[in-house]
């Protein structure tokens, strides 16, 4: 059994108007079936509004589907006595940086977690010490999460759940509200706790770039998963991805331009050097 | 000459234990028409930067000259001049407040003694301008999209009929497809108005597609102030600052490296095609 | 930047005050207070002013950060001593015209002065040496023992933890708005108190906004923390007594020991 399965998941809301009456429901998650396995980088892109972000507040628990089921781990996320032990194995890291920054210290909000959890003092101590180093972010440790950068304080957000001992991180578009270096940086840390600490990553984001490095892609689309496959597989169909408003990397869109000129290239080019090597 | 800044020092926290120099003797000239891209990294002043040119920020030492006049001679009205020149600050969405949408694209127009008539024709034909959808007119803002919320807080400044448009990151935090809308309105707007805009973006790949000057700034002064091509010669150098040239000029550099004759001056993916494929006509040709 | 400014007036230097358990800075500044004003004679006044001086010296803070304090609550105690001073009824000292001075009114003006500016001093040296977060620590596990008659004590501290980490963003946030709104026309300088009050409904009403959706997101952050209440936490940093703290109280309990005989409490 994978790490996250979902059967034929439902989210439905309810829209009111002023006065409270049902106006109408709004199915933000429709039918979805998901089967990630452990360790596995998965990114899921989608444009605003496409239900990618309330799907994975439902792998986190703070969302539980209309209909359907969710697994994490093997637990049942409707069962509230497991609740705890879910967002455990289940971290989470949101949007915006401020916002999710407890602590006024840098290692004090690492340690928040693990104090939640109960461990116990001497452990916390360690577990922060390694999540910063995991992150680089260690020197950082005594400083206010105020004066940092946005890609530093998703890094230390990172390692808030990290010091959790999560099996899985679930981010919901971490870089949103990031520059180019802080994207960069906080992407370079995702990779390294997949590649090095084995951890299994949801990447949800809008950043076609960053979905590059994923094992698998899954595409939604008015709450239903479009696409799904590989990045090779997922970016060979630029005209699909441009239908659903999505855009292309730079890279696969030269190499598209090129190839549906007449050039003699092949389908969903994801790097430089495959492009570079392609052409010579 | 529209803008004039002459040798503007700004100082944050004056006096006090935190103080930093945030602009360094900035000299620079914006004529009327431009289509001007401000970049740089976080904390490297464009923001501040912008801020001064509709007087909200004074500078510590040095003159700004709106259309040849001194912004802080005695009797300047500064409150006409933030009329003129329009900002739109980063996350414009936060600073609505009204109870629907054309109530708060009025608020602009209202707050410089226009007949409500006028107001109210403003603010009409600037959520026209935004191409915001006439069903969302009576609409309580919070309930719009991220894309929608922004281009009402556009469409805000535009009602004041502002002659220069300055946008502080207006993408930023969008999808592609809000990105996409953003930007072609501000295209069609400029291309209908003549109005000079000045973007202010962290994006090269945005920027580049659309202006034709670029103003780089790091750590509080202007590095280069050229167009767009002359800038991205220094690849180097703006990645040393936490920039990068847009993405095809690494691969046009690479694909040059490699002994191909094409343009390495390419910056959007239309020349870079059009340079690889003229390369490719002319060596089948050979062949 | 605002978000630089520090909360409080924490004034970061290396003394032996500064490394204090916050339990102990509070309980002794409490105490202290409590001493100042049951002490009945000059002499008590004299052992309170050598205690005092000892912790401002032992603080190594300058002394001005401490009077600084002083300057705010000047008019209260300008007025609280005249007051004293001319309307207490006794033995007549002398009089100017239809002011008249007597012995107590000058006793307990003077009495009066010594107690609102040493408790002025008093508890800015406690929050000179004490980061606000070390003081909701303290504040914390001082009152531990109301949660028996179900105060909520560990709710509270955290409150106070995190309004003082969102204060600063909040005030570049308030900046921020407000400088959007000027751009637009706003003006929130001139007219009179109705249009002033008018013209903070396009401020007031963003930051409320804003300040609703953080903390939406904070509380949905915590949740995804495992946050459940003080139920079965641990803590990175227990208050744990030192040497030190046991001197401290050691110190204390001599002063109260001394200034009881000699101010007669």
């Amino acid at each position: 059994m994978g790490i996250i399965e979902a059967s034929k998941l439902i989210f439905e809301y309810i829209r009111r108007d002023e006065e409270g009456n049902v106006e109408g429901i709004t199915r933000a998650v429709d039918q979805v079936d998901l089967d990630i396995q452990k360790g596995d980088f998965i990114a899921i892109l989608g444009h605003n509004g496409s239900g990618k972000s309330t799907l994975a507040k439902h792998m986190n628990g703070i969302l539980h589907p209309t209909e359907g089921t969710l697994w994490v781990d093997g637990k049942n996320t409707r069962d509230i006595e497991r609740q705890w032990e879910i967002r455990q194995t289940a971290g989470m890291v949101f949007q915006n940086p401020d916002n999710q920054i407890i602590g006024s210290l840098v290692e004090e909000d690492v340690g928040f977690g693990p104090e939640n959890l109960g461990v116990p003092t001497e452990e916390i101590w360690i577990r922060v010490e390694e999540s910063l180093k995991a992150v680089g972010m260690l020197e950082y440790r005594k400083h206010s999460p105020n004066k940092l950068s946005g890609g530093q304080k998703q890094r230390v957000a990172i390692a808030g759940i990290v010091a959790m001992h999560p099996k899985c991180i679930v981010l919901d578009e971490p870089t949103a509200m990031l520059d180019p270096v802080g994207r960069k940086e906080v992407i370079r840390t995702i990779r390294a706790l997949n590649e090095v600490e084995k951890v299994t990553v949801l990447l949800i984001t809008h950043y076609m770039e960053e979905a590059i490095y994923a094992d698998k892609v899954i595409v939604m689309d008015s709450g239903k998963i479009v696409m799904r496959g590989t990045p090779k597989e997922i970016f060979s169909e630029v005209e699909k991805l441009k239908a659903l408003r999505l855009d292309v990397p730079q890279v696969t869109l030269l190499a598209y331009e090129l190839k549906k000129k007449g050039m003699p290239i092949s389908d969903g080019i994801l790097t430089m050097d495959e492009l570079v090597k392609e052409i010579c | 000459m529209l803008i004039q800044l002459e040798n503007v020092n700004y100082l944050y926290g004056e006096g006090t234990a935190y103080e930093t120099t945030a602009l360094k003797n900035i000299n620079l000239t914006i004529e009327k028409g431009q289509l001007i891209g401000i970049i740089g990294h976080t904390g490297s002043g464009k923001s501040t930067l912008v801020q001064h040119l509709n007087g909200l920020l004074k500078p510590t030492s040095g003159i700004i000259y709106y259309k040849g006049q001194d912004i802080y001679e005695k009797g300047y009205d500064r409150k006409e001049l933030r009329g003129k020149v329009g900002l739109v600050f980063q996350y414009p969405e936060h600073q609505l407040f009204e109870v629907d949408v054309f109530k708060d694209v009025c608020f602009g127009p209202r707050n410089f003694g226009l007949s409500e008539q006028e107001v109210e024709l403003r603010a009409y034909e600037a959520l026209k301008k935004v191409g915001l959808e006439d069903e969302c007119f009576y609409q309580s803002p919070f309930d719009l999209s991220g894309g929608q919320k922004r281009r009402v807080a556009i469409a805000g400044i535009l009602a004041m009929k502002p002659e220069v448009l300055i946008l502080d990151e207006p993408t930023a935090g969008l999808d592609p497809k809000g990105r996409d809308e953003i930007f072609s309105q501000i295209k069609k707007l400029r291309e209908d108005t003549g109005m000079t805009v000045i973007l202010v973006s962290h994006s090269m790949e945005d920027v580049a597609k659309y202006v034709e000057r670029i103003i780089v700034m790091d750590h509080g002064s202007i590095l280069f102030d050229n167009e767009p091509k002359e800038v991205f010669t220094h690849w180097e150098k703006l990645e040393n600052i936490g920039l990068a040239a847009p993405y095809v000029t690494y691969i046009m550099r690479k694909l040059h490296e490699k002994g191909l004759p094409i343009d390495i001056r390419a910056t959007t993916i239309e020349e870079a095609v059009d340079s690889i494929w003229d390369w490719y006509e002319r060596s089948k040709e050979k062949r | 930047m605002i978000r630089d400014i520090t909360l409080g007036q924490y004034y970061p230097v290396d003394s032996l005050l500064h490394k204090l358990d916050p339990r102990v800075k509070l309980s002794g500044t409490l105490l202290f207070l409590i001493s100042l004003f049951l002490i009945k004679n000059i002499w008590g006044y004299g052992i309170a002013t050598l205690f005092l001086a000892y912790v401002i010296q032992s603080s190594k803070v300058p002394f001005k950060y401490m009077i600084r304090g002083l300057r705010a609550v000047l008019l209260l105690l300008l007025v609280t001593v005249l007051f004293n001073l001319f309307l207490t009824q006794g033995e007549t000292l002398f009089q100017i015209w239809r002011l008249r001075i007597t012995k107590e009114g000058l006793r307990i003006a003077v009495f009066m002065a010594f107690r609102l500016t040493y408790l002025i001093i008093g508890s800015s040296v406690m929050t000179l040496t004490t980061t606000p977060n070390h003081l909701t620590d303290g504040m914390e596990s001082l009152l531990s023992p109301l949660k028996r008659i179900h105060v909520p004590v560990h709710e509270i501290a955290m409150m106070m933890s995190i309004a003082l980490r969102f204060i600063p963003i909040l005030m570049e946030e308030t900046d921020k708005i407000m400088k959007a709104q000027m751009a637009r026309g706003a003006d929130f300088e001139s007219g009179n108190m109705i249009k002033k009050v008018k013209s903070l409904v396009p401020l007031l009403v963003p930051l409320f906004i804003s300040a609703f959706r953080r903390a939406n997101d904070l509380a949905m952050a915590m949740e995804a923390r495992c946050y459940q209440g003080g139920e079965g936490r641990t803590k990175m940093k227990p208050l744990i007594y030192q040497k030190r703290d046991y001197g401290a109280y050691g110190c204390l309990l001599v002063y109260l020991l001394i200034v009881a005989a000699v101010g007669k409490l």
